[in-house]
C-alpha cells in the first residue's frame, strides 16, 4: 500500500502540570476505518485535537500523504483534507442544510454582493448525493433528526475534500436503525477512499465496522491490533491495563443494611431510564460508568436540579417531593459537581460564605440579623476539620487550589448536616497528592455514617472507594458489583454494554 | 507556605483595591466640589448645599432600592414609575379618601412593595428577563397612575403637614439656624438603613450570593425565588418611600412624571461602582455616585451651562465610571 495517509509519531503534549501525551502514535491507511479506543482521560481527543491543529504537538512528526506536516491551526487541518464530526454537533440550527453546508464559502453573484442562492443549492444537491442522502436542501437544520444532522455535518466534511475524517462518538445519540445508515455511509466513503478515525467506547460496533483498532492509556500508545482477530476480552485488558489490578485497594468495610435512600423507576428524557437503586447508611455507592452515560443527570435528578420525568424518591422510608435543590438539601442531601466552579462555589467570594452560604438560616438571629462572629468560627473549625489550605477564612477561594476548593464544598455540606453526600467525579481537577486526602476524606465520611454516591470515570477511584458498584451505560444501570466481585474488565464489560 | 504567602498578599491588594475603587469616587466627589467651589463664589454655600442635597433626596432613594436589584445581576426599570405610582396611591388615600396621613405613606409604601413583588415574580418565577419583567411594570405603573389620577395632579390641599413630611426642618427646631430639610434626613437614614440591610442580615447575603453565581447558590440549597422576589420587593419599598418625598416636595402627586428617574438611579449605582453583572456593590458607592450626579448637575446649572449639555456631560462621567471599574477588574 506504501506510505499511510496520516502518520503521526513520538507525539508528546503537556498541559500546565501534566503530560496528556507522551510517545504517542497512529497510522491511517486511506480506506481503512481505525478506531481509535481508551477509557476518558487515555488521551485520544488530545491526539486528535493535535491532529485537526486545536493543539500545537510539543514534540513528534506527523506525515500526510509521506510529506512532514505542521497543522498550526484548524484552517491548516482543513486544507490538507482532514475533517471531524463532534460529538456535539457544530451546525447552526436555524439556517438550512444548504447554508450550513457552505457556511463562510457561500457562492455569490453581482459582483459578490449578493448572495447566489441557486448555485448554493446546486452545489447542495450534488454534495447530498454523493452519499445519496435524500434530504431537501432547503429544510432547516432543526427540523432534522440528530441522526440526519450528523450526516450533514460528514457531507459538510467531505465537501471541504476531506480525505481523512474523524468520528468521535458518532453513534451516541443515534437509534439502532440510524446506525445502520452511519454505517452504510461510512462503507461508501471508505470505497471511494477516504481514512476514516473512529473514536468509541462499544465494542460490538468497532467489530463490526473497524479494519484496526488502536489502544490508548494514560496519554500513551499501547497497541495497533487487526480486529478480526482480536477478542473484545484483549482490548478491554488494554484499555484498564494489567497492572493497575495489582494495586492495593482498601477493602472497603460493608456499611450497614438500613437504607437511606430509594429511588425508583427515575426516568429523564434520554439521558435516565428506568434508573432504581437503595443507598445504605454509612455507605459508598460508586457509579461508574462512561461519559454521557447518565450519571451526572440521575444525580441531578435525585438532588432536585433537574425535574425527573417519572420516578420516586424515598427518604429513609418517607416519599420525598423534591422540586428544587433547596427541598433536596432540607432532607439532608448534598451535591458537589463535577465543575465546582460554575455549579459547587461562589468564586469571587471568600472560604467563611461559601462554607456558611447553605446554612444561613442557622447563623441568624430572628430579627435577620446575621451572626458574623459564629460563622467565622465555624468555618475555621471547618477549615481545620478538613485541613483546608487557606491563609484565612477571608479568602477567597478563587485563589484556593482544587482541592482545597472541594473541601470547602465539602465543608459546606458537613456544616448543613447533610447526610447523603453526592460526589460527581470527587477528584477532577485535582493533583494527586491532595487525591488521596479526598479519598481519606470520604472513608471518614463514610465511616461516620453519612451515605455517599460516587460518580467517578476513574475506575481505580471506584474500585478503591466504593461499597458496591452501578454501572450505567446509556442512561440505564446495566448491573451492580459488590466491592469483592468488580474487576475493571467486569466493569468496562457493563459500561459499554448497549440496550440492556 | 510560601504558596499561603503569596495567597493572603492577594488578599491585600484585592482588598486595597476594592478600597481604592471607593477611595477613587470619593475623591472624585471632593474635587468636583472643590472645582466647583473655585469657579464659582456662589457654590459652596449653605443654600446650595442643601438645595444639592435635598435633589439628591428622590433619585438618591432609586438609587438606593436599585442597588439591591442590581447586586442580584439584575435591573429595575420601573422604579421611577412606581415612585409616582406610589405617591399618586398617597393621594387617593390621603386627598381623595379624607384618611390620615400615616394611613397615606403605608399605602405608598404598601403599593410600592407590591410593585416590587409583581416584578420579583415575574422575574423569578416566570423567568422574565429583568429587563423586560420591569419593563412592563414600568408601562403599567405609568399608565395605571394617569388612570387612577385621571391625568390630572392630586394637590394634598387639605393636609398641609404631608409638606411637611420632606421640607420641614425638624432639626432647625433644636438647633436654630441648622435649617436642613426633613427629607435629607429620611435620605440618609434609608441609606443606613440599606446598608445595614446588605451587610448585616440574611438578605444581603443572599443578595451578594445570587449575584455572585445564582446555579451555585440554586445548587446549594439557597430558595432563589423566594429571595429574588423579596429582593424586588425591598427595591419596591423604596421607591415607595421615594414617592413620599416627591409628592412632599410638590406638596401633590404629578401622575405624568417619573420616567427617566430610573436611569438616573441606575447611573448612580454604577458610579458607584457596584458591578451590573451582579455579586459586588455597597450603599456607600451608590450615596457617592448619586452625590456626584447631584453636585454635577447644580454646579454646571451654576457656571451656566446648559441643561442639553449637562445630560452630555454626566453621560460621559458614566461611561468614564464603568470603564474604570473594568480596568480595576481586569487587573484584579
Amino acid at each position: 500500500m506504501g506510505e499511510p495517509l496520516v502518520r503521526m509519531e513520538g507525539i508528546e503534549k503537556r498541559f500546565p502540570g501534566v503530560l496528556a501525551l507522551s510517545g504517542c502514535r497512529f497510522e491511517l491507511e486511506a480506506g481503512e476505518v481505525h478506531a481509535l479506543v481508551g477509557e476518558n482521560g487515555a488521551g485520544k481527543s488530545t491526539l486528535m485535537k493535535i491532529l485537526t491543529g486545536v493543539y500545537r504537538k510539543d514534540a513528534g512528526t506527523i506525515f500526510y500523504k509521506g510529506q512532514e506536516v505542521d497543522i498550526p491551526h484548524a484552517k491548516a487541518a482543513q486544507q490538507l483534507g482532514i475533517g471531524i464530526i463532534h460529538q456535539e454537533l457544530n451546525l447552526i440550527p436555524d439556517l438550512t442544510v444548504a447554508q450550513n453546508l457552505f457556511i463562510g464559502r457561500e457562492p455569490r453573484k453581482a459582483l459578490g454582493l449578493l448572495l447566489d442562492n441557486k448555485e448554493l443549492e446546486r452545489r447542495a444537491v450534488h454534495w447530498l448525493g454523493q452519499l445519496n442522502l435524500k434530504v431537501d436542501p432547503r429544510a432547516k437544520v432543526s427540523d432534522l433528526t440528530v441522526a440526519m444532522q450528523q450526516m450533514i455535518e460528514i457531507v459538510k466534511a467531505l465537501s471541504h475534500h476531506s480525505e481523512v475524517l474523524i468520528m468521535d462518538e458518532p453513534t451516541a445519540a443515534l437509534t439502532d436503525s440510524e446506525i445502520v445508515e452511519l454505517f452504510r455511509v461510512i462503507r461508501q466513503l471508505k470505497a471511494s477512499g477516504v481514512g476514516i478515525v473512529y473514536i468509541s467506547h462499544r465494542m460490538e460496533e468497532l467489530k463490526e465496522i473497524s479494519d484496526r483498532i488502536t489502544v490508548m492509556r494514560d496519554g500513551r500508545y499501547i497497541d495497533t491490533v487487526p480486529t478480526k482477530e482480536t477478542p473484545v476480552e484483549r482490548i478491554i485488558a488494554m484499555m484498564v491495563g494489567r497492572e493497575l489490578q495489582d494495586r492495593t485497594r482498601a477493602v472497603p468495610v460493608s456499611g450497614s443494611k438500613e437504607t437511606v435512600l430509594e429511588v425508583k423507576g427515575l426516568n429523564r428524557g434520554n439521558a435516565v431510564k428506568d434508573v432504581s437503586f437503595r443507598l445504605h447508611k454509612g455507605e459508598i455507592l460508586g457509579i461508574a460508568g462512561l461519559m454521557g452515560a447518565g450519571r451526572t443527570e440521575v444525580a441531578r435528578a435525585i438532588f432536585g436540579a433537574d425535574r425527573p420525568d417519572s420516578g420516586e424518591i424515598v427518604i429513609r422510608g418517607r416519599k420525598a417531593r423534591i422540586r428544587d435543590p433547596h427541598d433536596a438539601v432540607r432532607l439532608g442531601i448534598g451535591y458537589l459537581s463535577e465543575d465546582r466552579k460554575r455549579y459547587g462555589l461562589l468564586l469571587e467570594m471568600d472560604v467563611r460564605t461559601n462554607i456558611a452560604v447553605s446554612s444561613y438560616s442557622r447563623f441568624r438571629r430572628w430579627t435577620g440579623w446575621m451572626r458574623d462572629k459564629e460563622m467565622e468560627k465555624t468555618a475555621e473549625e471547618q477549615v481545620n476539620a478538613l485541613r483546608i489550605k487557606t491563609p484565612g477564612v477571608f479568602q477567597p477561594v478563587k485563589f484556593l487550589s482544587g482541592g482545597n476548593q472541594q473541601k470547602v464544598v465539602i465543608g459546606k455540606w458537613l456544616v448543613r448536616d447533610c447526610d447523603i453526600l453526592i460526589f460527581d467525579e470527587p477528584t477532577r481537577g485535582i493533583d494527586v497528592g491532595a487525591k488521596a486526602e479526598i479519598y481519606a476524606l470520604l472513608e471518614e465520611l463514610a465511616a461516620r455514617g453519612k451515605s455517599i454516591i460516587m460518580i467517578s470515570s476513574e475506575l481505580p477511584e471506584i474500585l478503591r472507594l466504593s461499597h458496591r458498584i452501578l454501572v450505567m451505560c446509556e442512561g440505564r444501570i446495566t448491573g451492580e458489583l459488590s466491592a469483592d466481585g468488580a474487576t475493571q474488565e467486569a466493569i468496562m464489560k457493563l459500561a459499554t454494554q448497549r440496550g440492556a | 507556605m510560601e504558596l499561603s504567602a503569596s495567597a493572603t498578599s492577594r488578599t491585600a491588594a484585592l482588598k486595597k483595591a476594592g478600597a481604592a475603587q471607593k477611595l477613587l469616587a470619593f475623591a472624585s466627589l471632593i474635587l468636583l466640589v472643590v472645582f466647583f467651589s473655585l469657579s464659582s463664589a456662589n457654590f459652596f454655600k449653605f443654600d446650595n448645599i442643601i438645595g444639592i442635597l435635598l435633589a439628591t433626596a428622590v433619585t438618591g432613594v432609586l438609587a438606593l432600592g436599585s442597588t439591591f436589584v442590581i447586586i442580584t445581576g439584575g435591573i429595575d426599570l420601573a422604579v421611577g414609575t412606581v415612585m409616582t405610582f406610589c405617591s399618586v396611591i398617597a393621594g387617593v388615600i390621603i386627598t381623595f379618601g379624607g384618611m390620615p396621613i400615616p394611613y397615606g405613606i403605608l399605602g405608598a409604601v404598601g403599593a410600592g412593595a407590591l410593585c416590587g413583588a409583581v416584578s420579583g415574580f415575574a422575574v423569578a418565577y416566570l423567568k422574565i428577563p429583568p429587563f423586560i419583567a420591569t419593563l412592563a411594570v414600568m408601562m403599567i405603573t405609568k399608565g395605571l397612575s394617569l388612570v387612577i389620577s385621571g391625568t390630572k395632579p392630586i394637590y394634598f390641599v387639605d393636609t398641609p403637614a404631608f409638606a411637611k413630611i420632606a421640607m420641614e426642618s425638624s432639626i432647625a427646631k433644636l438647633i436654630p439656624g441648622l435649617a436642613i430639610p426633613n427629607a435629607v434626613f429620611i435620605y440618609f437614614g434609608m441609606a443606613i438603613l440599606a446598608s445595614l440591610l446588605l451587610t448585616k442580615t440574611i438578605v444581603g447575603r443572599y443578595n451578594f450570593a445570587l449575584g455572585s453565581n445564582e446555579e451555585a447558590a440554586r445548587l446549594s440549597g439557597i430558595n432563589v425565588r423566594a429571595w429574588k422576589l423579596a429582593i424586588y420587593t425591598i427595591t419596591g419599598v423604596f421607591s415607595g418611600v421615594a414617592g413620599i418625598i416627591m409628592a412632599s416636595r410638590l406638596n401633590s402627586a404629578q401622575p405624568a412624571l417619573g420616567q427617566g428617574y430610573e436611569l438616573e438611579a441606575i447611573a448612580a449605582v454604577v458610579i458607584g461602582g457596584t458591578s451590573l453583572s451582579g455579586g459586588k456593590g455597597s450603599i456607600l458607592g451608590t450615596v457617592i455616585g448619586a452625590l456626584i450626579m447631584s453636585v454635577l448637575t447644580n454646579g454646571l446649572r451654576i457656571l451656566s451651562v446648559p441643561q442639553e449639555w449637562q445630560t452630555v456631560i454626566i453621560g460621559g462621567v458614566v461611561l468614564l465610571a464603568v470603564y474604570v471599574d473594568i480596568i480595576r477588574r481586569r487587573k484584579g
